[in-house]
């Protein structure tokens, strides 16, 4: 049976929609105000001398095109989202309801101290736990992203080097599964970046690692678990290494979920780690954002940390705001204006509230048991990259599809026809084709087995050789067919524009 | 007389005198897929051998390209930023990234010949 072509160019329920100002009717308004009066303007030749081009709609016809846009869009509120490295998860509403209070909604990060202490006892009680759960020495709180607190890792570590006449440390060692982002922060410190090869289980060399420290390695950074889902071994053996050559062990902790209320961060030697709220604790994550990137540091490094910093101070709470004074003598200034990702804070400590100790560890328990009841089955027609059980993702390599004409891209745009957000594809680079999925510990067994059901037809329908053709055109459900990946980044087109057209009403985009 | 040699990271060069031609080998750009982006060295930076000299993009990953040789760099291709495609359609010809001046000629005999890299790429497979 073929899909019939319709003259509306709709899809049934799916609703064709084009851009906003393509739907422009010039004149048209979903408001009626009176008249501006004519009065003087201040504007001299500031003013605006033609339209700026607004489209013309009646409100209806907003309120459909955006309601319209929003149905096309996946989210984790719609279905399983088993991106690898994401940690797509449920954002309990109750998270959702605290962070709407008044008293935390609707204050100013101008207001006097004196009036917002709920909202800084709120933020030390963050900062407590993410100490507690780690059990390292102090957190700063500021950072906005899982990037950013690596920034604030490594520029807390690049200062205590230079305090301590050690400046000339300018090279990072760096796995070579390691998440983009560690690179990437290391450059914009100003460091060289070496990178370490892994061992045959996905893990890091030790001895490879042994072979590079020296005097100018300033620090390692090392995911854990990694970014092959598997848990890093010899971590307390690394951090012996690191810190005998005078480097310290910066720790990704984007994976923290698969751990946390397991094992404390402090007891593997670890300097400085940052935990992604937005993975570990709930909060949303991607276009629901923001992030926030609290980064835990050891004794070491504690100094460095950067302002503003909520203290206790008697009863109450006060704010260190300048690096020099007070508490942050040594602090190596400010990364973000105000007090950091607030809302988020709500949210992470609505959920360490709602679970307890007890909930953390069942969290990544069952993060971990479902990527394992993944592997396991999957296991069944799919090849995983590695032996043994793994954290909580699972990874695949494309050695199933070897000799089918498949890939791994088609694998993944075939699973959007059945309804599934793909998992991450070709990363981590060191897999061959690699599909990486994290089903998180808020997927139930039923999800888990609709999915599994969904790539075993998928492999199986690759292996019988004759269906190649059919998944070099998948998806072909979706509101748009296979996108030509290659001319979108090669010439994007990233800004609309409008044609010489004078009525306005037809429109080219560049 | 030019020869070309290659790396165990599928760069290859090709020798004339002092100056050597590098790019990545056909293997490497099937392997990465439709390349998307590119950025070659400006003349005058100094590379080492084994160091990070270029970038190349693809629709499935990004990746550095290594310096077979050390010395310094004489010229980037400056066609490869606009067209990027070229390193698919002739990576051992038009689409090489820069030319190197080479500072020790020695470490030439620490890189594969097409017959050791063809052997290397076999046991790959």
């Amino acid at each position: 049976m073929t899909i019939p072509t319709t003259a509306s160019g709709n899809r049934g329920l799916q609703l064709e929609q084009g851009l906003i100002f393509e739907q422009n009717t010039p004149g048209m308004s979903g408001v009626d105000l009176p008249a501006v009066p004519k009065v003087a303007d201040r504007l001299g030749d500031m003013k605006s001398t033609k339209n700026i081009g607004l489209p013309g709609m009646s409100e209806p016809d907003v309120v459909r095109h955006y309601t319209r846009l929003s149905q096309k869009n996946y989210s984790i509120d719609s279905g399983f989202y088993p991106l690898g490295s994401c940690t797509m998860k449920h954002n309990p509403r109750l998270n959702e309801k605290m962070a709407r209070l008044p008293g935390f909604a609707d204050i100013h990060p101008f207001q006097p101290v004196s009036t917002i202490q709920g909202a800084l006892e709120l933020i030390d009680t963050c900062a407590h736990w993410l100490k507690t759960l780690t059990g390292m020495t102090a957190v700063a709180m500021s950072p906005a992203a899982g990037a950013h607190g690596e920034l604030c890792g490594l520029m807390c570590i690049k200062s205590a080097h230079e305090a301590n006449g050690q400046g000339h440390r300018k090279t990072i060692l760096v796995p070579e599964s390691a998440h983009g982002t560690n690179p990437a922060t290391a450059a914009l410190c100003g460091y060289a970046v070496e990178s370490i090869p892994a061992n045959a289980e996905g893990r890091v060399d030790v001895a490879a690692l042994r072979a590079h420290l020296r005097p100018e390695i300033a620090a390692v950074m090392i995911t854990n678990p990694n970014t092959c889902g598997l848990f890093e071994r010899d971590c307390i053996a690394i951090a012996e290494a690191v810190h005998e050559a005078g480097a310290y062990f910066y720790m990704d902790g984007a994976n923290y979920n698969a751990i946390v209320a397991r094992l404390r961060i402090a007891d593997l030697g670890v300097d400085a780690m940052h935990i992604n709220l937005h993975k570990t604790f709930s909060t949303p994550h991607g276009g629901g954002g923001p992030g926030a990137g609290p980064t835990v540091l050891s004794a070491k490094l504690a100094p460095f940390a950067p302002v503003p910093m909520v203290i206790k101070v008697g009863e109450g709470f006060d704010v260190e705001e300048h690096a020099g004074h007070g508490t942050a003598t040594q602090s190596y200034g400010r990364m973000k204006g105000y007090h950091g990702q607030f809302g988020v804070f709500v949210r992470a400590v609505s959920y360490m509230m709602a679970m307890g100790g007890d909930g953390l560890k069942q969290a990544s328990g069952d993060a971990v048991l479902n990527a394992n009841y993944l592997l396991a089955r999957l296991s069944e027609e799919l090849t995983p990259a590695f032996e043994g059980p793994c954290m909580h993702e699972a990874v695949f390599d494309d050695r199933f599809l070897k000799g089918t004409g498949v890939t791994t891209l088609d694998i993944a745009k075939a699973l959007i026809d059945e309804g599934v957000h793909p998992p991450t594809m070709y990363f981590p680079l060191v897999v061959h084709g690699a599909l990486l999925m994290e089903p998180t510990e808020t997927e139930s067994k039923a999800t888990l087995d609709g999915f599994i059901a969904s790539l075993l037809h998928l492999a199986r329908k690759a292996k019988s050789g004759t269906a190649e053709a059919e998944f070099k055109a998948a998806p072909m459900l979706s509101p748009r067919r296979r996108l030509d990946e290659t001319k979108a980044a090669r010439k994007p087109i990233l800004r609309w524009l409008p044609s010489s057209d004078s009525n306005g009403t037809r429109q080219a985009a560049e | 007389m030019s020869e070309t040699r290659f790396t165990k990271d599928h760069e290859w060069i090709k020798i004339e005198g002092k100056i050597g031609t590098v790019g990545i080998t056909q293997f490497a750009q099937s392997q990465l897929g439709d390349i998307v982006f590119v950025e070659v060295p400006a003349a005058g930076k100094a590379v080492k051998s084994g160091g990070e000299a270029a970038v190349v993009e693809s629709v499935k990953a990004a990746s550095e390209v290594y310096s077979p040789v050390s010395g310094t760099v004489k010229e980037g291709n400056a066609a490869l930023p606009d067209a990027p495609e070229t390193v698919n359609q002739d990576p051992e010809g038009a689409g090489w990234f820069f030319k190197i001046e080479m500072s020790d000629a020695k470490e030439l005999e620490g890189l594969m010949d097409k017959a050791a890299y063809d052997k290397y790429l076999a046991e790959l497979a």
